[in-house]
């Protein structure tokens, strides 16, 4: 018998001291010169900071790699601390916890192969998590060109300057702005 | 209304936190073979010390509460065993409060307990932890509201879209049937899967019970190969 998932629930607001880690937003080598910032806010739908989501970002390695590697959240085997990356190991894989004013900040490497990071947003009052993605820029890909102008460009980061995209998450359209497009995966 | 099973005809009032952070459109459906979202993170043994599932001895001193040992399977929904992945767990002391700034809870925090832990799932995808049972905890939902006692998990699998946050609960607990945010799961059949079961042959005598909780995780997975992923 196949068996049935078990139910998501709400993040709830207390996982701060359980879950992010020391340069979760690091996915990047120290010093690696090829390093983009994406940074951005998470939105309710009264256009209002939410400072209590977590955001988690999953993506290939520059040279399209899809396998990942273990280190992003180094555990010091003598103290137990959470020490983080070794700086050198690229994961893949982020986790950034937002600010008192909705935002967060991940700087990384260009996925090789897809134009998009992977976005799973948590936060107290969702009762399930959120999938969405970063693009950095406008790309020929099936997701975008299924999407009308406006939708679609709730998904593609706006370009600040070399090397920083904006990307803000809105969990609901606020009247003046778009909710930004979320998935599911068949 | 009834409060001794789950079952009842007038259920909380809906979870309210949920109004103006809960998306209105419907999700975009994403059927692409090449998807990344198929593949996710993984960890290993630099991300999770043997004694992290350990939560009763991460200060010098014991926690106070009743002793528990937890533990279960995580599969997929194919059945199979979800190997070498990271489980994380948080929760409230014996008292039901947070080590948290922005748990205020009346109630004493426990200085030789913090609440969080976490461990790899086993060649079997069976994972285990020692920990206390947290207390009931109240919360400004609505007027004299009470989480029933609950441990959070957090859940990876072979894909992201495997990505699993979710609460476990404990049998008999007269606040389930109460409780806004477990009631949020749509049917009886699905709650119950939230609700861990106390297994005797678990308890250890003398030291601690048992309960046991088995997950299997929803999502499509590109990668689901005999052996694991690695
Ligand atoms: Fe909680």
């Amino acid at each position: 018998m196949t068996p049935l998932p078990t139910p998501s629930q709400t993040i709830g607001p207390y996982f701060g001291y359980a879950l992010p880690h020391p340069g979760g937003g690091q996915i990047a080598p120290t010093g690696h010169p090829d390093t983009i910032t994406v940074r951005g806010r998470v939105l309710d739908g009264h256009g209002e900071p939410v400072d209590d989501a977590l955001l988690e970002f999953w993506q290939p390695a520059p040279d399209g790699s899809r396998a990942g590697a273990p280190g992003s959240l180094r555990r010091d085997p003598v103290g137990g601390a959470a020490i983080g990356r070794d700086g050198v190991a690229f994961t893949g894989f982020g986790r950034v916890a937002t600010g008192a004013d909705g935002s967060y900040v991940l700087r990384t490497l260009p996925p090789g192969g897809a134009p998009y990071l992977s976005v799973c947003v948590m936060a107290r009052g969702l009762l399930q998590h959120l999938f969405t993605r970063v693009y950095l820029g406008e790309a020929d890909d099936p997701l975008l060109s299924s999407l009308d102008a406006r939708r679609r460009a709730t998904l593609v980061a706006e370009r600040e300057r070399a090397g920083v995209h904006r990307f803000d998450v809105r969990l609901q359209g606020d009247g003046a702005h778009e909710e930004t497009v979320f998935l599911a995966f068949g | 209304m009834s409060v001794s099973g789950m079952s009842v005809s007038e259920g909380p009032e809906p979870y309210r936190g949920a109004l103006w952070r809960q998306p209105v459109n419907p999700l975009v459906v994403v059927d692409d073979p090449e998807a990344v979202e198929l593949t996710g993170p993984v960890f290993g043994s630099a991300d999770v010390t043997d004694l992290d599932g350990d939560l009763t001895r991460q200060r010098p001193g014991a926690p106070l509460g009743e002793r528990i040992t937890l533990t279960g399977r995580v599969l997929d929904r194919a059945g199979c065993p979800v190997r070498g992945q990271l489980i994380e767990i948080w929760q409230a002391n014996a008292a039901g409060r947070y080590a948290h700034r922005r748990d205020q809870h009346h109630a004493p925090l426990d200085p030789h307990f913090t609440g969080a832990g976490r461990c790899l799932t086993d060649d079997q995808g069976r994972y285990r932890f020692t920990t206390i049972r947290p207390g009931a905890y109240p919360w400004g939902d609505h007027s004299n509201a009470w989480r029933p006692a609950h441990i959070h998990f957090s859940l990876f699998g072979a894909a992201f879209t495997q990505r699993l946050v979710t609460q476990m609960y404990f049998p008999g607990d007269p606040l389930l049937p109460l409780d806004p945010i477990l009631q949020s799961v749509g049917d009886d059949a699905a709650r119950q899967r939230l609700v861990a079961a106390y297994d005797p042959e678990l308890s250890t005598p003398d030291w601690a019970l048992g309960y046991r909780w088995d997950i299997v995780l929803g999502g499509p997975s590109a990668t689901r190969t005999e052996g694991g992923r690695r």
